[in-house]
């Protein structure tokens, strides 16, 4: 009982440093600069970053179990590009439109988590394939970016839904619902379990008798799924779909995920921590674009050293621990 | 009219026929054999499709052709190649060449506008180059970080290192001596071959001919069990990384040359995935151990040259990452032990 309690507080106080650290930068953001602290400010940072969080959530399922998805931006984009095609070109109605891209990128991944263990592949270099893959095809659709006029997905786009006294957007709403359902997922469900034991030791979750193929298929179809959504809250706040959408985006899903207390060797951390990595990296951009003076290379330099500092310290703790 | 051979004459063909097919055997099961015989294919199209492909002419004491295009754009990636293979022959990755390529090339771009001696310049763009080395190398091989994971922080932070070095701008150099590096020609041949040629050369001699390639391989077969051996592996995974990023820097070096200016924000951007793809193309194993320098190189030809034969085909060039994510694919496949076991198990059956 005594090592699943030192576990618990463990996998808590690596989650409890990002939430403190979140809570000092609004801090000093609003100790620096007036306005800083408003709820609309907040409640931007949660519009601003929606998609972001979604494509993380799908990131934190598969890193949990032991893996990683590098095409998750370039799904993002290709879900876009799709969505804006089928709508414009194709004169398709909205929700089947929806439909048809969310079950894509669900397939797209699946497809890739397949090879990987059918395959014993790393899961590295398959969705490295992916992603080529993915910003290829957007490319074959079109160069160009084609703007989204659907007057469904207009209407959607500028819904804003009143908020204790600020607004909200709906693509916030669809991120903050789908956390909710990845929490219960991660935490309550068998596959949520299976995840975590697999990223712990795939061996002996193999061993235990869990259906280790089939939940790594599911990781990676979840996560394409959840680049696919991404995309469509993205074609929401840009109505637009383009190849070059969301360029590199992987990297700060990954950068999320890993500030938010999950450990990048698997089997280790919580999902709502990627909701509190999401909240630093826009925070970050935020202070950036309140200070003026700072040009905006400095978010990549600050995240990158963010992400130093927390891969150290994760890999000292766990020496220490072991 | 029947011929009755004399058993010792059938003997004997059969022998010869049996050392025929042994020698086609270890020919086809050469490292170097899927590699070379891919970009054999693609060259046959080019033969077959592009008219003039092979046309090599001599003009202002240069030569120019098809091939020598292929060959000169190929050489930064064939640089950074180089350095994968030994990152990745000891189960590594470095996903920063993209980052310290925008480095190295800003440094000596900014530092021969300032009218820095041009040695000095270019001497400082390695030194940067091989502090990101130093930084990977220890993050790897003293912290125990996985390498993905250590080289991402520099590849999110170095370009924009980089941009804060530059100030955010596009540094265009009007030197023309830095030039030479990326578009001079030495004896009609373009200088960059050279450089190619010489770290290439270097690197295999060292590989070859000293202890060097075996603890590479054995690090990256088992390196738990190589540092019992008596291996000093930390000292060898360091030297691995710096190594990686010195032919980075070089590799930026030439871009920026080349271009005759440096971009942080886009030099040699998915640099990282085109050297990782010609590593695998070139039949070394992503699972570490099993590397080939050789296969490298031509796989960073064959990317290259399924680049060139796409442009002058007329395919928008948007086919050309397809066409690269399908070859990953197979290539990948096809290398996975899984393959081998459906394949052989189809053949007994």
């Amino acid at each position: 009982m005594n090592v699943i309690a030192n576990l618990r507080a463990r996998q808590s106080s690596t989650s409890l440093v990002t939430v403190l650290l979140l809570a000092a930068m609004l801090l000093l953001g609003g100790a620096r600069y007036d306005g800083f602290l408003s709820l609309q400010v907040m409640l931007n940072l949660l519009i601003d970053n929606a998609f972001l969080l979604v494509i993380a959530i799908g990131m934190g399922f598969v890193i949990l179990s032991g893996g990683i998805d590098l095409s998750v931006g370039a799904v993002l984009a290709l879900a876009t590009m799709i969505s804006a095609w089928l709508l414009q070109v194709a004169h398709w109605p909205a929700p089947l439109v929806l439909a048809a891209v969310l079950l894509l990128g669900a397939g797209f991944g699946g497809a890739m988590g397949a090879l990987i263990h059918c395959f014993r592949l790393q899961p590295f270099i398959v969705t490295l394939a992916g992603m080529f893959l993915a910003r290829g095809l957007c490319y074959l659709i079109s160069i160009e970016s084609i703007t989204i006029d659907d007057p469904l997905f207009m209407a959607l786009s500028q819904l804003q839904l009143p908020f204790l006294g600020g607004f909200i957007s709906l693509g916030a709403l669809i991120a903050l619902a789908m956390l909710a359902f990845a929490v219960w997922l991660a935490h309550y469900s068998a596959f949520g379990r299976a995840v975590y034991a697999i990223g712990g030791n795939e061996g002996s979750a193999a061993l235990m008798g869990l259906p280790v193929g089939r939940t790594k298929i599911l990781v990676y179809a979840f996560s394409g799924a959840c680049a696919a959504l991404a995309g469509v809250l993205f074609s929401l706040y840009m109505l637009s779909g383009y190849g070059l959408h969301a360029l590199g985006m992987e990297l700060d899903a990954i950068a999320a995920v890993v500030i938010g207390g999950t450990l990048l060797t698997g089997g280790y951390g919580f999902i709502l921590g990627a909701l509190s990595g999401v909240l630093v990296l826009g925070t970050i951009q935020t202070l950036i674009a309140f200070d003026g003076t700072l040009s905006s290379w400095w978010t990549r330099i600050v995240i990158g050293a963010l992400l130093f500092v927390f891969c150290v310290v994760q890999r000292l703790m766990g020496v220490k621990t072991r | 009219m029947i011929v009755r051979e004399q058993p010792r004459d059938v003997d004997a063909r059969a022998a010869r026929q049996k050392a025929h097919r042994a020698r086609i055997a270890s020919a086809l099961g050469h490292p170097l054999f899927r590699p070379v015989a891919a970009l054999a294919a693609l060259l046959l199209i080019d033969l077959l499709l592009i008219p003039g492909f092979f046309r090599l002419e001599v003009k202002d004491g240069h030569l120019y052709g098809s091939l020598v295009d292929i060959v000169n754009r190929a050489a930064p990636l064939m640089l950074a190649a180089i350095g994968m293979t030994l990152v990745i022959a000891t189960r590594g990755i470095d996903i920063s060449v993209g980052a310290v390529v925008a480095l190295s090339g800003t440094v000596a771009a900014m530092l021969v506008t300032d009218s820095t001696a041009l040695p000095l310049a270019l001497v400082a763009a390695l030194g940067a180059a091989l502090a990101c080395g130093l930084w990977n190398g220890i993050l790897v091989a003293c912290l125990g970080l996985q390498p993905i994971v250590a080289t991402l922080t520099l590849m999110v932070a170095g370009r924009g290192v980089a941009q804060l070095l530059a100030d955010g701008q596009i540094v265009t150099v009007y030197h023309a001596p830095y030039f030479y590096l990326g578009s001079g020609y030495l004896a009609g041949l373009p200088f960059s071959l050279f450089v190619v040629a010489a770290v290439g050369g270097i690197t295999a001699l060292l590989l070859r001919h000293t202890a060097l390639g075996l603890f590479i391989q054995a690090v990256g077969i088992n390196p738990v069990a190589s540092r019992l051996a008596g291996i000093r592996t930390t000292a060898l995974v360091l030297f691995v990384y710096v190594f990686a990023a010195l032919c980075a820097g070089m590799a930026g070096l030439m871009i920026s040359s080349n271009v005759k200016s440096a971009d942080a924000n886009n030099a040699g951007l998915m640099l990282e995935l085109d050297a990782i793809l010609a590593v695998t193309l070139g039949g070394t194993s992503l699972a570490g151990g099993r590397f080939t320098l050789a296969g490298s190189m031509i796989g960073a030809l064959i990317i290259q040259t399924l680049t060139y034969t796409i442009y002058s085909l007329g395919v928008p060039p948007e086919v050309n990452m397809v066409v690269k994510a399908i070859v990953v694919f197979l290539v990948c496949i096809s290398q996975s032990e899984q393959f081998g076991i459906t394949r052989k198990g189809g053949a007994a059956a």
